[in-house]
């Protein structure tokens, strides 16, 4: 058993991660927090892609711009993968700007409702549509 | 490709320009203060997107036809290509033309509803949602892919809570959706992952060639069911739904219009895409996953969701929780893993955009002149409205499936692939359903045609602007025409399907 986990330590990290935010989504009720579950949660996933492209005794993938103009790198030339970094480049843009509309929503939910506790917000939704008679 | 009718240098890039055009013109609509102007900007974008899509849809038509375009000249499988056969040119052609008419009815609905300075950057989020649906469509590459996801998703949670000056609760329905549409997303991530390292390619027909080659992979199994799952979200697959009730009865009257009658049925084609073409139509993990859990949930949804409909007083929600109720139908052809099972999924799909077209942008009129959502308002509406309300009811008795509408050609398909797949519980469960759409859908009709108008509503209403009477009219009246004369319609459906199962067995 800690053999499997040692082998995949990474793996296991991520994982750990991964629940982390996930439980955090669901268990608080407070929308600040829920955003920061929601963000680590999708920082394990980078990190998810990150672990796969490493590559053992490999680098990152940048040479000498005169190496590769006279062509002396070695064909077995062992390097990072490095496509799942320029992915995830652009996921994190993408989480960014999740996190920049969650939060845009969290503040212009707290101004019109004066909290920004779901049950408190549930509360008052309620009431409201009880009031509207819907 | 072929140029069908436009200039053969346009016709070359239309799959590009098709999502770029409304994606450029996002910025200037931002940047524009009125509201008007915007309009006008955001119909011209979608406008050129409909005539792309019309001349990409000619193209396609031909047997076996597959347009692929070479984003930037970088060859596919290492560059990003966009691939378009006669399943996604279908989707192309209904979000455009839907997107189109919705967007007419925009002009004076969003006048009405959101605050003139906040106007123009409105139709700005909504080009940037457009072109992301479009993006998401066209693309050939599963990273690609849930970039154009997330570029539509996050526009999408700023339109809907644009609804939040005529109801408050807008804005807790986005919080939700967002937070649900995130997950959503990246599990798609880590499924496109989970299959990107297992085959080494992020192109979608060449993961389709790679997983052929293998026998078996639990890598690859887990990546399909994390993206059946994210995708499922999006798609409002039943009990992933929980997000769509509310985002669809408080947000803009528009915005619902417009996501009612596309952003489900994309994220529909995205699993269409990846259960036949990335994963081949003999995989027997994915034929399971079909059968044993994406039908018994399409059921459970048709009925579970048609039922709660039943106890809505608020319109909109009423026809959200009908629409989580279609999805079902559409995922129950899907899930007969058959040509007539996808073929009658695929006509569900277009004609639920016109019956659903129909009935929300009539409730976008009656808001407009009344201002009014719950059933116990709509008393005696078809006397001080009658052409309006007779719209609405032509999209209601599609819903339900009445002869001569379209509702009734995609049921029939529907239950005839059912019976030759010998599914006979699948009919029971479609007409148990179709049913409870009559008492929901009768409990409306009659507080619009037999209860007598109260007193303050005689008073003469607003009257309806062209700019809704015109998409409402043709909407309403495709529900009638491609009722009786369905051979267009089912003629593209069975195309779409063709080119689907086609493109799994020999990528």
């Amino acid at each position: 058993m800690i053999e499997i986990i040692a082998d995949r330590f990474t793996y296991a990290v991520i994982l750990v991660l991964m629940m982390v935010g996930l439980y955090a989504v669901i268990a608080t009720g407070n929308l600040v927090k829920r955003m920061v579950g929601l963000s680590i949660f999708q920082t394990s996933v980078f990190l998810l892609y990150i672990a796969t492209a490493k590559v053992t005794g490999g680098g990152p993938a940048i040479f000498d711009y005169s190496d590769l103009a006279a062509r002396t790198i070695p064909e077995d030339a062992i390097y990072a993968n490095p496509l799942p970094h320029v992915l995830i480049l652009t996921a994190i843009v993408v989480g960014v700007a999740t996190l920049a509309m969650g939060l845009a929503l969290v503040v212009r939910i707290r101004e019109v409702y004066g909290t920004i506790e779901d049950d408190e917000l549930s509360e008052i939704d309620h009431d409201d549509e009880l009031k509207k008679g819907v | 490709m072929e140029p069908q009718f436009l200039p053969a240098a346009i016709a070359a890039h239309a799959p590009a320009l098709l999502v770029m055009i409304p994606l450029i013109l996002s910025a200037p609509a931002a940047m524009i203060t009125s509201g008007r102007a915007a309009w006008v900007m955001a119909l011209l974008g979608v406008g050129a997107a409909l005539v792309l899509a019309a001349e990409i849809f000619l193209a396609t038509r031909a047997e076996g036809a597959v347009l692929s375009y070479a984003m930037g000249g970088w060859e596919p499988p290492f560059g990003i290509e966009f691939r378009i056969d006669a399943l996604n040119a279908a989707l192309l052609l209904l979000l455009g033309s839907t997107g189109f008419l919705a967007l007419l009815f925009a002009g004076p609905s969003v006048a009405d509803e959101i605050s003139r300075q906040k106007q123009s950057l409105f139709y700005s989020a909504f080009l940037i949602c457009f072109a992301g649906l479009a993006g998401v469509a066209s693309t050939g590459d599963a990273f690609n892919l849930f970039v154009f996801l997330e570029i539509s998703s996050i526009a999408t949670y700023a339109i809907i809570a644009m609804g939040w000056s005529n109801d408050r609760q807008a804005l807790t329905a986005s919080f939700n959706y967002l937070v649900m549409g995130t997950i959503g997303a990246t599990f798609f991530v880590i499924g496109a992952g989970f299959i990107y390292m297992s085959t080494g390619t992020l192109n979608m027909a060449d993961m389709g060639r790679a997983i052929a080659e293998m026998n078996g992979n639990r890598a690859v199994e887990v990546g399909f069911a994390f993206i059946l799952v994210g995708i499922g979200l999006k798609a409002a697959l039943f009990p992933l739904h929980q997000w769509l009730p509310n985002a669809y009865a408080y947000a803009p009257n528009f915005v619902t219009t417009f996501l009612a009658t596309t952003a489900t049925k994309i994220a529909f084609y995205v699993i269409i895409r990846f259960r036949y073409d990335v994963f081949s139509i003999q995989t027997g993990f994915v034929t399971n996953a079909m059968l044993w859990v994406i039908t018994p949930l399409a059921i459970a949804g048709m009925l579970v969701a048609s039922t709660q409909a039943l106890f809505q007083n608020n319109v909109r929600r009423l026809f959200a929780y009908s629409s989580v109720a279609q999805v079902g139908y559409m995922m129950l052809g899907l899930g007969m893993a058959t040509s007539l099972g996808l073929s009658a999924g695929m006509l569900h799909l277009t004609n639920h955009a016109m019956m659903k077209g129909a009935l929300f942008m009539a409730l976008g009129a009656f808001a407009l002149s009344y201002g009014i959502r719950r059933i116990a308002d709509f008393k005696g509406l078809g006397q001080v409205m009658p052409m309006t309300s007779a719209a609405f009811t032509i999209g209601a008795l599609s819903l339900v499936g009445v002869p001569f509408t379209v509702g009734f050609i995609s049921k029939f398909y529907l239950i005839q692939a059912a019976l030759d797949a010998g599914w006979w519980w699948a009919v029971a469960a479609i007409l148990i359903s179709s049913v409870i759409a009559v008492f929901y859908v009768y409990r409306i009709l009659v507080a619009i045609w037999v209860t007598p108008p109260n007193e303050a509503r005689k008073a003469s209403p607003k009257r309806v602007p062209l700019a809704i009477a015109v998409p409402l009219a043709i909407l309403a009246g495709a529900n009638l025409v491609f009722g009786v004369w369905a051979e267009p319609i089912v003629d593209m459906a069975r195309a779409a399907a063709d080119a689907a199962i086609a493109a799994g067995v020999n990528p």
